[in-house]
């Protein structure tokens, strides 16, 4: 039943779609695009939570589309239903806040038609139950997340990020394509329900993982594969962003954990090695990368990154305690990765919707020419620190819950009778904590240079507030980080028919604990309480004032402010995004980025203002991805006089081409 | 009546721990000014600081926003509900299962959060300076007690600290590697947490070397009061930490009577004293070090908690 309802929803987006190609240029078309996705996108989203919190049977449906002898199966498991939520929640949230965000678009006929659609394709990716219909939404929703990224064209940036993400795109949609292939074998069916049952040799399966972890990962972003991300996620409008940031990423978790989790079947020890070294390298590095930006979408872009590798690490941690059949564990470490994977859809997509309220009122992206934002903006601003606070883990919100959780898995992980995972395991617990108090540092300096100290340009200074729409989805946002942090238990709970599905056990039910408690193995091991304490906080925090401004003074003046004696009117003394990050560009920077500084120093008597240049370099990009483009560049100029052959050079060619061919086949065993 | 006794007990811990955090900074400086031949100011001399600064009218910077003005309050709360949740004289609190170690530590991560947003709002660039640097301090000593909580925690089975108390002060735990490497981990990352020379001096108001004081610069009248409270507090929850954890006798079991409970308040005064005896003694004779030495220190601490949970997950006994 859910599941029709899900379709219906997918259909009426594509409708939505077609109507806003018709009418894309009228007046009405952004209110009624944006007003109908919300509706649509929370009709689907309590059509998943109706399956995911009924805990009922599975749904399916088979349509006669596509390949004739399949048709398109379309299943809704507690999987497909956590990730459904996930997703239309994300869409509700942007729709919301595109209603108000929307109408400063310049060129809404180049947004409009792709939204519902990239929408529909993100619907349809969690619910496929074939190979062919997932691979087709899978490739659709890219698309048309790539026409949305390219809807400024004109800016020259995002020509090279379209470039970039249409690329490893199909790199990615290429590996996921020889993965099924494997998957299926050479005469099995393209159903999941066959691809289950069917029997894999330990070769195959280990080049499916592999194939797997390129396909889902160069969508979410693991690293080596990001580069797209944060030049991709900045550049398309900021409701989009949020959706590709906070939603799209999951859709590719939700591919990962399909393939590895229930396709595959049982997981081999090595996996898991893989999975943590790649997870606890993505952590460090997309935070490291985010704390050298100053453009505000591209530091959450790349702190989307980190939230990978954190997610990822659950899921390696998963792998390696299903692999030596400790399931209560798996439950654990599967839970942990999957409540983070709700988490950072709500507060990234929150945070992106700020830096969109941002850009709407100043026109910024640039957090070097904003400040004093709180001022202006102070709703936003308070919405922005919610978002900012849990992004950071910090009790009492979600963010430190799932981070919580991955932690008392890796404690749980000693047991593990493995070398190789005795030595990794800690290592990449040093490198989580490490990537969350430097995630703290990045969003210190995100909201601080943005919103806080004095306005550095004009248009800093001149913001107002955003309209009733946008503030609307933000707040709703924030509201959804505070209630998740402070009742997790509900959200573990319904979690649990996904984890059962994957792992083969639950974790241990959380409602009936006392006072709201999660209690994760047993109380005397461990517990936390987010309604206690954020309670405590507040009693405390309030019992102080009300006690202070009794009994002491509530007097208040105004003054300039005292900076030891030498304030500076110029708001340019304050510090920026690039000096703020000095110290940890010093520390860390050095070594990852082989960052230098330049200090150009005027002799005395001379006029020139002083420089100082800092220069970093991408150690993946350099790596990886430069030798490559020479390589093909120098394979293409040697192959261009190709095309200047004379008729008779080129049927030479052709009949070479053909006696080669007969000479393979004739000798071919 | 278990209940209310329980109760009572918790908010007796609250208060003590409150009433106590401006002592123990005034026995440091004490015992630090008398180390230094002088006489040093009187002992309850943080106490008329902090009535003296409540009196007083705020004076607040023209740039300074809303948020300025709450975030003493955020510090102050956080900082006093992490510290009301370590043991002190008594284990198994009322309340203790609401936040475990982990928490506890991300609890004062709030409160930093928080206090390096104050130190950018004024939009001065002494304030910047004390944020930038102490985010860079923290994104190296939070780590290092994280590890710190993986070892503690392989060792005692459990990241509860009234059960790692409890399994601490047992005959089971004997000498151990790991347990030694984690003190002196536990010991730096302390130092570097409160502001304590080498890393950071409390005493200093020269420009370029202060990291905590540049932060709090606007700070005046009773939000200053506040935030002294708050590090006082914060240096008590140290103390308290590594007394609980590494010197764990005397604490009172859960259901202990009325002379235990005695037994258990004079050994953590005495622990207290201890500590900041030891604190004092220690920053007289050593010099502050540059700030760019001070990730060479923290990384050590880092490393040393990595090595501790490294050999826990090896042999369970080293």
């Amino acid at each position: 039943m859910t599941v029709v309802v899900a379709l219906i929803c997918i259909a009426a987006f594509l409708m939505l779609a077609l109507a806003a190609v018709i009418v894309g240029r009228s007046r009405a078309a952004t209110a009624i695009t944006y007003g109908g996705c919300l509706i649509v996108s929370l009709a689907s989203l309590l059509a998943a939570l109706a399956q995911l919190l009924g805990d009922t049977a599975p749904g399916s449906m088979t349509l006669p589309l596509g390949l004739p002898w399949i048709g398109a199966h379309f299943r809704m498991d507690a999987l497909s239903a956590f990730f459904l939520a996930v997703v239309d929640l994300g869409a509700a949230a942007a729709s919301l806040f595109a209603l108000g965000y929307g109408r400063h678009e310049e060129a809404p006929q180049r947004v409009l038609p792709f939204y519902p659609a990239f929408l529909a394709g993100m619907n349809l990716a969690v619910l496929a139950d074939d190979a062919f219909s997932f691979l087709v939404s899978w490739e659709f929703m890219s698309l048309s997340s790539w026409a949305l990224v390219m809807a400024h064209h004109r800016v020259r940036d995002n020509v090279r990020a379209g470039y970039i993400y249409l690329i490893m795109a199909s790199f990615g949609t290429l590996a996921l394509l020889l993965a099924f292939g494997l998957l299926a074998g050479p005469d099995g069916g393209y159903a999941f329900a066959d691809i289950r049952a069917a029997h894999l040799s330990s070769g195959v399966t280990a080049l499916v993982l592999c194939l797997a972890l390129l396909g889902a990962g160069s969508k979410a972003g693991l690293v080596p594969l990001h580069v797209w991300l944060p030049l991709a996620h900045p550049a398309a409008p900021s409701h989009v962003s949020a959706l590709m940031s906070g939603v799209m990423t999951k859709v590719a978790v939700y591919g990962f954990v399909r393939i590895v989790f229930d396709l595959l079947g049982e997981p081999t020890w090595w996996w898991s090695t893989l999975v943590l070294a790649l997870a606890g390298i993505t952590c460090v590095m997309g935070v490291l990368y985010a704390l050298m930006q100053h453009d505000l979408k591209r530091l959450l872009a790349y702190h989307t990154v980190e939230n990978i590798g954190i997610i990822f690490i659950g899921l390696g941690l998963a792998l390696a305690f299903k692999a030596h059949a400790m399931a209560w564990a798996a439950a654990l470490a599967l839970t942990a990765s999957l409540l983070h994977v709700f988490n950072h859809s709500v507060f990234k997509s929150l945070l992106f919707f700020g830096a969109g309220a941002v850009l709407t009122a100043t026109g910024e992206r640039d957090m070097e020419h904003l400040g004093g934002l709180i001022h202006r903006m102070p709703q936003t601003a308070f919405a922005f620190l919610v978002g900012c606070a849990a992004i950071s883990a910090l009790p009492p919100l979600n963010g430190f819950v799932s981070e919580w959780l991955t932690f008392q898995a890796i404690l749980l992980s000693p047991q593990l009778p493995l070398w190789g995972l005795k030595f990794l395991v800690p290592a990449v617990g040093a490198l989580l904590a490490l990537s969350a108090a430097l995630a703290a540092a990045c969003f210190v300096k995100a909201f601080g240079i943005t919103f806080l100290g004095r306005a550095r340009t004009a248009a800093a200074k001149a913001a107002h507030e955003v309209d009733r729409c946008s503030l609307a989805a933000m707040f709703f946002l924030a509201a959804l980080c505070l209630v998740a942090g402070i009742v997790p238990g509900l959200l573990i709970d319904a979690l649990a028919p996904v984890v059962e599905g994957l792992v083969g056990t639950r974790m241990p039910a959380q409602t009936g604990v006392d006072w709201l408690s999660i209690v994760p193995i047993a109380e005397s091991r461990s517990s936390y309480n987010g309604l206690l304490v954020f309670v405590f906080m507040v009693i405390s925090g309030t019992l102080a004032a009300i006690a202070i401004h009794r009994l002491a003074s509530d007097k208040l003046r105004r003054a300039p402010a005292w900076d030891c004696g030498y304030p500076d009117a110029s708001p340019v003394t304050q510090y920026t995004a690039a000096s703020f990050a000095q110290p940890i560009r010093r520390v860390f920077g050095s070594v990852v980025f082989r960052a230098r500084e330049q200090v150009e120093m005027p002799s005395p008597g001379d006029q020139r203002p002083a420089r100082l240049t800092v220069t970093l370099r991408d150690p993946v990009w350099d790596a990886l991805y430069a030798p490559i483009s020479a390589s093909i560049s120098f394979a293409a100029e040697r192959l261009n006089h190709l095309q200047f052959l004379t008729i008779r050079q080129f049927l030479s060619l052709v009949f070479a081409a053909l006696v080669i061919l007969l000479l393979v086949l004739a000798l071919w065993p | 009546m278990a209940v209310i006794a329980d109760l009572a007990v918790q908010g007796v811990q609250m208060l003590l721990v409150l009433l106590l955090a401006p002592l123990l900074t005034g026995f440091v400086r004490k015992v630090k000014a008398r180390l230094l031949r002088r006489q040093g100011p009187p002992l309850i001399q943080p106490y008329r600081d902090l009535v003296r600064l409540t009196r007083k009218e705020v004076v607040l910077a023209e740039s300074a926003s809303w948020l300025f003005r709450v975030i003493p309050y955020l510090i102050f709360a956080a900082t006093w509900v992490a510290a009301s949740l370590v043991p002190t004289f008594r284990t198994g609190l009322l309340f203790s299962w609401s936040a475990d170690l982990i928490a506890i530590i991300a609890l004062l991560g709030s409160a930093r959060f928080f206090l390096a947003l104050a130190g950018l709002d004024v939009g001065t660039s002494f304030g910047g300076i004390g944020a930038s640097r102490e985010v860079m301090i923290a994104s190296l000593a939070e780590p290092a007690m994280i590890m710190i909580v993986f070892t503690l925690a392989l060792v005692a089975g459990s990241t509860q600290l009234s059960t790692m108390a409890g399994f601490l002060v047992s005959s089971a735990v004997g000498l151990r590697v790991s347990l030694g490497l984690a003190l002196i981990a536990l010991i730096m990352v302390a130092i570097a947490e409160n502001g304590r020379i080498p890393v950071d001096n409390p005493a200093t108001h020269l420009e370029l070397t202060m990291v905590h004081e540049a932060m709090v610069l606007e700070y005046s009248g009773r939000h200053l009061a506040l935030i002294e409270l708050s590090g006082s507090l914060k240096l008590l929850l140290y103390v308290s930490l590594i007394a609980c954890v590494f010197v764990p006798w005397g604490l009172a079991s859960p259901n202990a009577h009325s002379g235990a409970l005695a037994v258990g308040a004079l050994a953590y005064v005495g622990k207290l004293a201890a500590g900041g005896f030891l604190l004092a003694l220690f920053e007289t004779s050593i010099a502050k070090m540059r700030v760019f030495r001070v990730p060479e220190f923290l990384g050590a601490a880092l490393m040393l908690g990595l090595l501790a949970t490294l050999l826990l997950f090896v042999s369970r006994s080293l």
